[in-house]
Formats: C-alpha cells, structure tokens, sequence
C-alpha cells in the first residue's frame, strides 16, 4: 500500500512540475520580460524615492547645508527621472 | 529497558517507508530545480524556469508532509520510529513532543531542509515576475542547498528509521532540553541560518546573470531582515536557557556553538548596514557580495560545528558522519564563491567614493569593519584548539578572559558608533552641523562618566565605564533624532507633539525602525557591562535554618521539600529573602534527578543518580537580579540506596517507588547542609528588554510598507513629473 501511495505522490508531482514543459502555447503576459523590467524599475523607483525623502529629511534636520542638499536632490531627482522614463518607454505600446 | 512489541506496529514500519518515499522524492525534486534552473538561466527558456519553481514548491509540500508524519508519531507515542523512541517517552509532556524533533541529528537536518524550502517556495514566489537573470540561479542554488540537506538525511541521518521490534516506552527528551526557551531556540536558529541562503542566493543569481545593481539587495533585504532577527531571537533564547537551566549564572561562556551562532550575526549585521551605502550610494559592491558569502559560509560553519564533533559543547549533538559532507559543501561556497567574485571585480566598481569622514557611509564602513574583525577574533578563539593542535599536536582552548580581553575594546567602541551613524547623513556633514549634532549627546556622555564615578566604584571598571558613557551618547543621540522628526513635522503640519512623532516615523518605519534596533542594542550592552563588572557572587554551604549575607541581601534557608513524579525527583529549597531588614519575598531554587538508563545504578540507585538539571530561584527586577541555584548533598544517601540496591531489587516496581518516596522523605525531613550559589547581578534583565527592544524596531523596520510607498508615490510623482515632461521635450 505505501509503495502505491508513494508512487502516486510521485506521479502527482512530475505532473505538477512539468506542467509548464508540456504547455506549448505562447507565453502569458506575466511572462513578458517587459513585465518583469518593469516590476523591477518600480522597486527601483519607490527606493529613489526614499532616498529623496531621507534627504529633504536631514536638511529639515540641519544636517545637509543648503548647498550639499540641492547638489544631492538634484543628482538623485536625475536618477529617478531616468527611471520613470525607463518606465514610460516600457508603459508605451508597442509598436508606437 | 523492557522490549515489547506495539500492536500498531506494522502501521508504524509502513509510515517509516512511506516518510522514506516522502523524502526521496524531495531530493528528486531538489536536483531536478537545481538543473532545470541551470538550464532555464542557460538558455533563457521561461518555461524550465517556471518548472524549476514549481520543483521547489513540491519539495516545500513533500517535506512538509514528513514533517507531519514525524510529528503525528511523536504525539502518538510511536516508538515503531528509532527518532520517537530515542527522543521521546509516553512521560514527556505533550508540548516537548512537539519540540522533540530537533532535539536529535535527524529531525534538526530534517527542520533545516523544511524550513529552507519554505523560505525558498516564499521568495521565488514573490519574484516569480520579477528578476528574470536572476532567478534561475538563485533557484539553483537554493535548491541544490536543500538537496544537499535532504540528501545528507537519506545517505547520513535518516529520519525514518524504524525499529523492529517497538520498545514499549521510548528513552525520553534530554532533560537539559525540557526547558521553553530550549524548545525554541533551535527553530529560530535554522530559520536564522536558512534565512541568510536567500540574499546568498541571490547574491550568487547577481553575479552568474552580471545584474550587479541594487535590485537583488532590495529584494531579498526583508529575508536578510528576518534571518538577522531569527537569529538574534535564537542566542536571545539560549543565552536565557543558559542563564536559568545551566546552574552556572552566566549567560554567555563563549562555548564553540554558541559563538558559531555569533558570528553569522554580526557578519550579517554588517551586511546589513553596508548594503544601505550601496543602495543609497552604489558604494561597497564587493565588500557586499563577500559579506553575504562570509555570513552563509559562517551558518554552515555553524551547522557542521553542532554536528561534526569537532569541538567540545555542551549544544553539540557529538560526534557524526555528517561532519565531512558539511565541510565539502563549505569549501565548495567559500571557493565557489570567491572564484566568482573575483571574475565579475570589473562589474563591482563603485560608482561613487567617499566624499567625506564625516558622512553616514564612512561611519558604516568604520561599524562595519569592528564588526567583522569582532567575528575574527570570536573565530579565532573558537577555533583555537583546531589550529594549536595542527601546530602543535596538542588541543588549546582559549577561555573567557582571552576572548574578553579581544572583544570588549571592540565593542565598546562599536557602542559608540552605533549612537554616531544615526547622526550623520549620507555624502557629507559639515563640520558645524557635526559640532552641533554631537555637543549634546556627547555632553550626556561626559555627565555619564562624572556620575557614575560620583557614586560608584565605576573607576575601577573603565572598560564598563566607556560602555555606559558611549551608550548613554547613543540613547541621547537617538532620542534627538526622534526629537528632530516630530519637531521637523510640527513645524510643517502644526500637529501635536505626540502626534507628529507617530506620523514622522510611521512614514520612515525602515529608517527608525533600525534606530529602535540601536537604542535595543545599547540597552543590551549595558546590561552586558553591568553584569559582568559589578556582579557579586558567592557559594555558600547552608544548614536548614542558617542565614549568610550576599550583597545588600541577606538569605535564609527555611526549608527543604521534595516533588517526585513519574519523570523526576525534585528536591526544592525554600529561601527567605531579606534586604535591610525587611523581608522582600522567597526564592526555591531546585535540583532534578532524572532516572539512569545505566543497569549499574541499581534499581534505586537508578533515580539519584540519572541526569540532573537546576531550576533556579529568580528575583528580577530593572535594577538587577537575585539569582539562586541549589545543589543537595545526596552522599548522606549512598548507604540506604547500595542497601536498597542489594534488597530490592527483586521487588515488583510498585515496592521499590514505595522505597524511593521513604527515602526521599526521610532525607528531606533530615536534610544535610546543601550548597548554594547566590549572585546578585545588576542590570543583567535590560540585557533580555534590550533585546526584545530591539527585535521590535526590526519588525518595524521590515514591515511591509506599501501604504506610505502610496503615500510617497503621491508626494513625488507630480514634481517629479513636471520635471519629466520638460526633461522628455528636451531630450
């Protein structure tokens, strides 16, 4: 009985784990690399925009002058526009 | 022991099989995700990618169902499994059987490989669209760590051996390990070390796919985050199992083990600040990937040290023959590693240096080199005795003061940098900011000092002086950065004070989750400090009705009863305590006898002179603790139990406990002078709030944050927006 049980268990999961082998159809949407660049340029984004903020952050502290603060949002306001334009090209349909 | 066959045990030889299968399958599913994520990364085919997941997911399943078995037998009593019966007994209370898995070879490798596809299954289901270079290496790796465990089961430990016949009772759980904090503190350790393979992984998914950026340090930094607290939680355990079961006082002996456990902490605490500087920086790229290689290098290290028999603990399960295969898989990361680090050091250039000292980059750098060298020393000096005798011949072990001499300099002054990081910013302070910043903090530190010397022989313990004055500059810093974010909020909303406190850091949980984690910390090391500068300790030999002075308190040793019941003799003192005068409350410090195994002993002699274990008497409070242990003199016994031995031993068991309770009662109505070991030990409970302090800022600094993401994503996507558009028409 238990080499039966442990043999269908077997079955079950080559089944279970194959399943995207045998599947021939063209790939899902999520499988679109856009979608993962895209998922990883949010994560980048939302980081870029901590970072602005810790740095508006430490001027209200008083611990960035006023100059080193302009020189450091400007420089990472630079790197997040360069994200979201990385995000609206992806964004774009194709083809335009 | 009696041997009888259990009437179920065919059912019980069938599930041992069927667990077999169960893991079998698991190692198939392992190798087979190791090389369809090989191929998958390989030749890009989505497909042998998504496969390779969906293998580890069905390890997660098939070992999960192991693990049910295994624990099903344990709570039924199955000694038909070799695991149930040399760990467990139909005496052992029904939340030890739970716990009981771990406490044997087996079932711990068994926990790790289940707990490390859990945490795998988790993270590749979360990046399932995300990271796609990455990922495929990363599931290789993961799953080629879990078939190495499930493989070392089936090959070196299995968890389902069966015994034919079933012996009627099982041998029982350790007795040292019948304690809560115990029954925990092995989970939270795996889950500590299983959690680090996450950033490792990834770390090496970085390097095969050359995606050498932020993205898989933000990905996996909540898994960093958990492995850093779940192992922080597990040496918080063992070190108060150590402080309330071992009967020493101490809760720390820099026994190999528990430094094994150390060492990937701090290696892991500075990974996790340094991977802030690159974050935030793009500063510290190799010095990243080398520490995450470091720290999973130091949790295998870890796992071979309990196993291998290497060195002598009192937490290793002795000696094993899965010592040789972890120490193959360590030499297999530490070179795979460093091999690849090394070929992809053209894609590790920082992008930007230091600008300045004075900025929160260069401090993580200073923090996070004490860090690194403290677990150099700890390595050093718990693998003293492997180096001296490949030198010498002879084994050397380096006791407490030699590691104390090395590692209290070291953090002192990390003490000290743990309260300046949190005041600087990143790129550059000025120098008058810097002034400002640190006048006050540091002028509480000073006041500290001239305190402390006022009115306590504080003077004569500078190192712990140093501790208190750098960690009073902590608390004050920290507290001005709370300060500093409410006071910054006010000014712009016109909230209440203690409103715009919640608000300013409910929106930065990350940043003043950590600073939490900071003030935690210095609470723990002066704990640390005070207990072990100011401790006053004493062994007394006391006769009923004696009293003896220790400290401010005087005690007095009223009475003497006993608990026996069917797992353990119990003799327990009654202490009254006294301070000044006034009675404060009572203490019973007890002694446990667990019966022997060994037939020598005799059938009475059997029950005094198994293992025994101490339960002390407690007195804590926030300025310190009254700790008592108590050793009875059972020698006075020895004659009563050699004669019982030679004439009881014929009796049916029934007449021989009859025997044992006379003798028990007869001893405790005349009790002979016992021993006590009494410690008053100040401040040593903040070691333990500090700890749990800082296990709450951690939460709160990895909880997940997606309504002020929102809240952020609101607040700059318009600026940055216009910003865009003129950007775009220009460009």
């Amino acid at each position: 009985m238990e080499f039966v049980l442990a043999l269908l268990v077997v079955v079950l999961v080559a089944w279970f784990v194959t399943a995207p082998l045998r599947n021939r159809e063209p790939a899902q949407s999520d499988d679109d690399p856009a979608v993962a660049e895209l998922a990883d340029l949010e994560a980048r984004k939302a980081a870029k925009y901590r970072q602005i903020r810790d740095a508006e952050t430490d001027r209200a502290a008083g611990k960035l002058t006023e100059e080193d603060y302009r020189r450091l949002d400007h420089e990472l306001r630079a790197e997040a526009i360069d994200i979201l334009k990385r995000i609206d090209r992806l964004q774009q349909p194709r083809g335009e | 022991m009696p041997v009888e066959v259990h009437d179920d045990h065919a059912g019980a030889v069938q599930l041992t099989i069927f667990g077999s299968a169960l893991l079998a399958a698991a190692l198939l599913a392992a190798l087979y995700a190791a090389g369809a994520g090989v191929y998958g990364g390989r030749t890009g085919d989505r497909r042998w990618v998504e496969s390779a997941r969906r293998a580890v997911y069905a390890m997660a399943a098939l070992l999960t169902s192991a693990v049910v078995i295994i624990e099903i037998a344990f709570l039924r009593d199955d000694f038909g499994f070799a695991l149930v019966a040399d760990h467990s007994s139909t005496t052992t209370p029904t939340f030890y059987k739970l716990t009981a898995m771990w406490s044997s070879q087996e079932g711990s490798l068994l926990l790790w490989a289940w707990v490390l596809s859990l945490a795998s299954s988790g993270v590749l289901f979360i990046t399932r669209n995300r990271h796609r270079e990455i990922v495929p290496w990363a599931t290789a790796v993961l799953a080629g760590i879990g078939a190495f465990f499930v493989g070392l089961m089936i090959f070196k430990a299995q968890p389902f051996g069966h015994l034919d016949p079933a012996p009627a009772e099982g041998a029982g759980l350790t007795p040292l390990l019948r304690n809560p904090y115990m029954a925990v503190h092995p989970p939270m350790l795996y889950s500590g070390y299983v959690f680090w393979s996450i950033p490792f992984a990834f770390c090496v998914g970085a390097l095969i796919a050359r995606r050498l950026d932020a993205s898989w340090i933000r990905t996996t930094r909540n898994f960093a985050l958990c492995a850093w607290t779940f192992l922080g939680i597990g040496l918080l355990l063992g070190s108060r199992w150590s402080y309330e079961e071992l009967g020493w006082g101490g809760y720390w002996g820099w026994d190999p083990v528990e430094n094994a456990a150390l060492m990937p902490w701090l290696v892991g605490t500075a990974f996790l600040h340094s991977v802030m500087v690159q974050e935030k920086r793009g500063m510290l790229k190799v010095w990243n990937v080398s520490l995450i290689c470091g720290t999973f290098s130091l949790c295998l290290l870890g796992t071979f040290l309990v196993r291998s028999g290497v060195l002598q603990s009192i937490h290793a399960f002795g000696a094993s023959t899965v010592g040789g295969p972890l120490l193959a898989l360590i030499a297999v990361v530490a070179i795979g590693s460093t091999v690849l680090i090394v070929s992809r050091l053209d894609q590790l250039r920082p992008e930007r240096r230091i600008e300045s000292l004075l900025s929160r980059e260069s401090i993580f750098l200073v923090n996070n080199l004490l860090l690194v060298g403290l677990a150099a020393v700890i390595f050093w000096g718990t693998f003293f005795p492997l180096i001296s005798e490949f030198f010498t011949g002879e084994k050397h072990s380096l006791a407490a003061p030699w590691f104390n001499r090395y590692v209290t300099p070291i953090g002192v002054l990390l003490v000290l940098f743990t309260g300046i990081g949190p005041l600087l910013a990143w790129g550059r302070l000025s120098p008058s900011a810097a002034r400002r910043l640190l006048l006050g903090p540091g002028l509480v530190a000073l006041a500290t000092i001239v305190v402390l010397l006022a009115v306590s022989d504080a003077g004569h313990h500078p190192w712990a002086l140093f501790v208190f004055a750098f960690a009073a500059f902590t608390l004050a810093a920290l507290a001005g950065e709370f300060w500093r974010a409410a006071a910054t909020r006010r000014s712009l909303t016109g909230e209440s004070a203690p409103r715009a406190l919640v608000e300013a850091v409910g929106r930065n949980r990350r940043r003043y989750g950590g600073y939490i984690v900071h003030a935690g910390i210095a609470l723990t090391l002066i704990g640390i400090a005070a207990s072990s500068s100011f401790q006053t300790n004493r062994d007394l030999r006391l006769q009923v009705g004696q009293t003896a002075t220790v400290g401010d308190y005087t005690i007095r040793y009223d009475k003497l009863t006993s608990d026996p019941n069917p797992e353990r003799l119990s003799f327990v003192s009654h202490l009254s305590v006294s301070r000044d005068g006034k009675s404060i409350g009572t203490l019973a410090p007890a002694r446990n006898y667990y019966p022997s195994d060994d037939p020598t002993a005799g059938p009475i002699g059997r029950y005094f002179m198994g293992e025994s274990t101490s339960e002390v008497g407690l007195r804590s409070r926030a300025g310190g603790d009254l700790w008592t242990a108590f050793q009875p003199d059972l020698s006075v016994l020895n004659p009563d139990i050699k004669r019982g031995n030679d004439q009881l031993a014929n009796l049916p068991a029934a007449a021989q406990e009859f025997a044992i309770l006379a003798l028990v009662q007869h001893y405790v109505q005349n009790p002979p002078p016992a021993t006590f070991r009494v410690i008053v030990n100040p401040l040593v409970g903040w070691i333990w709030i500090g700890a749990l302090i800082a296990l709450a800022g951690a939460v709160m600094a990895g909880w997940p944050a997606l309504e002020s993401r929102q809240r952020l994503e609101a607040a700059y996507r318009a600026r940055l927006g216009r910003e865009l558009g003129t950007a775009t028409e220009s460009s």
